[in-house]
């Protein structure tokens, strides 16, 4: 009897330590509160309980045993969402045929990464882990919690959050499949086809299966997990999330879309945006950029760094994304140069890295702000987010504490080997400019 | 393939190659300009409130200056003035775009190419550059990239129509230091061979420099008698210590082995990159090099390294007594320098050390501060006017100053921007 008692009380202990860590309470005290939906809140407290944003007032009394983090002179934001990177994964290109819509980065999610731990540090608690852009329709992205520490993967799902999948334009899957291996789409007119071929079948499959599920047909239609993708984008329970550069590609898309009654579509990179602000306003896409990558391929030769506020203020929903484990170490800074490039406000600025990529992956009803009921998502800075001198000193995920400036050993890795010597020394220079098109080839490496 | 379609693709090539060099931005102005009621900021004798005399391309006087009544008058009231930064590592004006390789300039073919000269193949007229010096960089070194000795580099101003009137006569001899490390994600190599590749390549290195030796010794006395070598010849002006040599080194082992090797051979050399000063800041100081660093904005130089490792590393460096100045490594992004500098500058390095090394510390290192690096009498006008702190993106670089020109704050990025904004036609279809 008694040693069932044991038993019993280590399983409860240890489900509610994984419970603990997955979500907790924290008291954020006098902070200029940074809700992005509801204006600056001076020498305000946020309390989060059970990850869970409770409240947000003056003076809120502590509860008992709470953390508490004194942020008084500090600034205490939602914490950032990044809509395009590829960290947390394992793999980032299926780059074999121009439609695999049937694979998902979700069954290749690597929480060890500490790449992870580094987004945490530049103050990001949710990213959107997507495919590459080696194909014109690639696979389905994940979006991910940076729930750093934790060593399952499933951990690392932000659950219920919609599905979402890749798609690319442009120099890349012409490259890869055009040059590569011959085959279309070796241009802009190929890759337009690939589109409309694949939703064409999309459609075909659709019918035949509701035909036989009606009884109309005997024999059942092939069962075909790409097309079960396809399928899904058509009846919109999938966002597409699309790598584009040049206008006329993007204009090519949204009227591809529309022929097929898609209506759930961000651009990403999309650096000639701005030269079809009012278009895609009008349509309704969203459209995630860089704040001021160029000239690295020839379709960002006529790019302009204004482009964040040009589509801004066009009405665009818009965001910018890191595509790096560089830059989304500091996403706030890159908001920030939208007020350099374009004199966008405060709100607008800081916007671009929370609500509106939340709103770009379907999730601004979760995170994105500091509301009451949405997760407790915070990142606190010493000084003002947008200002140079800014540095992220805690990351709040769900609650828990996930990046502590004053707990921040050097060694951040999880799996750490006790016999393993000191990680080499590896030269970072220009390794960034690539990982949209990882797993592709070295040759074809540097290319976004 | 015949010779239509070359001949076709040889004008398709011209056609596509001049439009990209197409610069649509506007003229400069040269003469007299009196910058007043500005604040100052000299780097090297603080902060003056008065007013900055620019003539024939030089600054002439500073504080309470009188208008000589030629002058234009710029009121700088609530304005800052700044030296022109300069960025001591890039490749601007060689490279254009990324991936289109017969736009790259920087790298050419070989392990031994001293003789390659970068202000050769610096293009005056590069959509990048006016990009870059509206932000306040007005002064870069461009540098050759591959190989043991990828050649000579040059600091350039970013204001002229050749070379020559963009050079500032400054050239050093760039050395790559063979890497112990990794070369990238994609280096697949194991740690040995790693070893094995650099031991060669350290061993190569040190047989062409003892060549150089040799042959400098030879034509002390033969003179002009000697072959036509021109890799050798261009390496004599090191071994004379009449050129600078900039060696590109990164990883604790590999610096500490480049000042050993630069001790050795009795050298004039500065350390670059050096993304791993902050673990041998002392060693790197006593050895008395100064250093280029950067990018700041970079990664942990292991996986094992802490997050901020670089933006730390020119602060931990500067205060244990190195002479450092802030490169970016960059091309289209030479901008970004100021946000590097203020990353460095929020994460150690403070505010004024940080505009030093963009400034003055590039200048001592390069040893042109007789000239340029700050505001003083006598000192070529590169400088601009801004609303605040150059580091913060709130700040507006108002104008922008290279050697005594009023240059257009155009670049390509305004004029879309200007064109863009408000689009006409608008969503009219025709």
């Amino acid at each position: 009897m008694k040693s069932i008692y044991i038993i019993w009380s280590l399983l409860i202990c240890s489900i509610s330590f994984l419970n603990g860590q997955e979500k907790g309470d924290v008291l954020i005290k006098n902070g200029t509160v940074i809700t992005i939906t509801n204006g600056v809140l001076e020498n305000h407290d946020v309390y989060i309980k059970d990850g869970i944003i409770k409240n947000i007032a003056k003076d809120i009394s502590a509860p008992k045993n709470v953390k508490i983090i004194d942020a008084k002179g500090k600034f205490v934001m939602a914490g950032i969402v990044d809509a395009h990177s590829h960290i947390g994964i394992t793999t980032v290109n299926e780059a074999t045929a121009p439609n695999t819509a049937q694979v998902w980065v979700g069954d290749a999610i690597n929480p060890l990464d500490v790449s992870l731990y580094r987004a945490l540090a530049g103050g990001v608690t949710v990213s959107h882990a997507m495919h590459g852009s080696a194909n014109a329709i690639g696979g389905e992205c994940e979006t991910i919690k940076h729930r750093y520490g934790e060593i399952d993967p499933e951990m690392m799902r932000m659950k219920d959050a919609p599905r979402t999948i890749k798609f690319a334009l442009g120099e890349n899957p012409m490259r890869v499949h055009g040059e590569g291996s011959d085959i279309v789409p070796a241009t802009r007119m190929g890759v337009e086809q690939v589109m409309r071929n694949s939703f064409a079948e999309a459609k075909k499959y659709k019918k035949a299966w509701s035909d036989f599920n009606s009884g109309k047909t005997k024999k059942p239609p092939m069962y075909d997990n790409r097309m079960e993708t396809m399928v899904d984008i058509l009846e919109g329970e999938i966002i597409i999330h699309c790598h584009s550069y040049r206008a006329d590609e993007i204009l090519m898309l949204m009227n591809v879309c529309k022929d097929y009654g898609v209506n759930k579509l961000v651009f990403q990179h999309v650096n000639e945006g701005f030269k079809v602000a009012p278009e895609l306003a009008a349509w309704g896409a969203g459209a995630s950029v860089f704040s001021d990558w160029w000239a690295y391929k020839f379709e960002v030769y006529y790019s302009t760094a204004y482009n964040a506020a040009i589509l801004t203020k066009n009405g665009v929903l818009t965001s910018i994304n890191s595509d790096s484990q560089e830059l989304i170490r500091h996403l706030y800074h890159e908001a920030a140069k939208s007020q350099k490039y374009g004199d966008l406000t405060d709100e607008e600025a800081l916007k671009l890295i929370t609500i509106n990529p939340a709103k770009q992956l379907g999730i601004d009803d979760r995170v994105g702000s500091i509301e009451k009921g949405k997760e407790g998502d915070i990142v606190i800075f010493n000084n003002h987010p947008l200002s140079i001198y800014a540095i992220p000193e805690y990351t709040i995920v769900d609650g828990v504490v996930r990046f502590d400036i004053n707990e921040d050993p050097t060694d951040m890795r999880v799996d750490i080997d006790p016999e393993g010597s000191i990680p080499t020394y590896m030269h970072t220079e220009t390794e960034d400019h690539d990982r949209c098109m990882q797993g592709v080839s070295e040759s074809h490496n540097h290319q976004h | 393939m015949n010779k239509l379609h070359i001949y076709i693709s040889c004008v398709l090539l011209i056609l596509c190659f001049s439009d990209i060099q197409a610069q649509m931005v506007g003229k400069g102005s040269y003469g007299k300009f009196l910058l007043t009621n500005a604040e100052i900021h000299t780097v090297t004798n603080g902060v003056i409130n008065g007013s900055v005399l620019i003539d024939n391309g030089k600054i002439v006087s500073i504080g309470d200056v009188s208008n000589s009544g030629d002058a234009t008058v710029i009121d700088c009231s609530g304005k800052r003035i700044y030296p022109g930064f300069i960025d001591s590592g890039t490749t601007l004006g060689l490279n254009e775009i990324g991936a289109v390789s017969l736009t790259r300039d920087a790298n050419e073919i070989g392990d031994f190419t001293p003789q390659m000269q970068a202000l050769t193949a610096v293009n005056p007229n590069s959509v990048l550059i006016p990009v870059t010096r509206v932000n306040g960089v007005t002064t870069v070194l461009t540098t050759p990239t591959g190989g043991l000795f990828p050649g000579t580099a040059t600091l350039i101003d970013l204001w002229g129509y050749t070379p020559n009137q963009m050079s500032t006569g400054f050239q050093a001899l760039m050395v790559n230091y063979p890497n112990t490390g990794k070369r990238g994600r994609w280096d697949r190599r194991s740690e040995e061979d790693i070893k094995k590749d650099a031991e060669k390549a350290i061993k190569k290195l040190n047989e062409y420099w003892e060549k150089a030796v040799s042959y400098s010794k030879i034509y002390a006395t033969a003179g002009d008698d000697m072959d036509y070598n021109p890799e050798l010849e261009a390496i004599r002006p090191a071994i004379n210590k009449k050129m600078k040599v900039v060696i590109n080194c990164n990883s604790k082992a590999d610096i500490l082995s480049a000042i050993k090797w630069i001790k050795k051979n009795d050298i004039d050399a500065v350390l670059a990159g050096v993304r791993e000063g902050y673990m041998i800041a002392d060693s790197i100081a006593a050895s008395g090099i100064p250093v280029i660093t950067g990018p700041i904005l970079d990664m942990p130089s292991r996986a094992s390294e802490a997050y901020d490792s670089a933006y730390k590393n020119a602060g931990v460096m500067q205060k244990a007594g190195v002479l450092v100045a802030i490169q970016t490594r960059e091309n289209e992004n030479v901008r970004n320098l100021l946000y590097n500098a203020g990353f460095a500058a929020a994460y150690g390095m403070g505010t004024e050390g940080a505009v030093e090394a963009i400034t003055i510390n590039p200048a001592k290192i390069f040893g042109v501060d007789e000239m340029y690096g700050s505001i003083e009498e006598g000192k070529v006008a590169n400088l601009f006017i801004c609303d605040g702190d150059p580091f913060e993106t709130k700040t507006t670089i108002e104008q922008v100053f290279i050697g005594g020109w009023k240059i257009p704050m155009e670049s390509r990025h305004t004029l879309l921007y200007d064109e863009f904004l408000k689009r006409n036609p608008g969503l009219d279809e025709k």
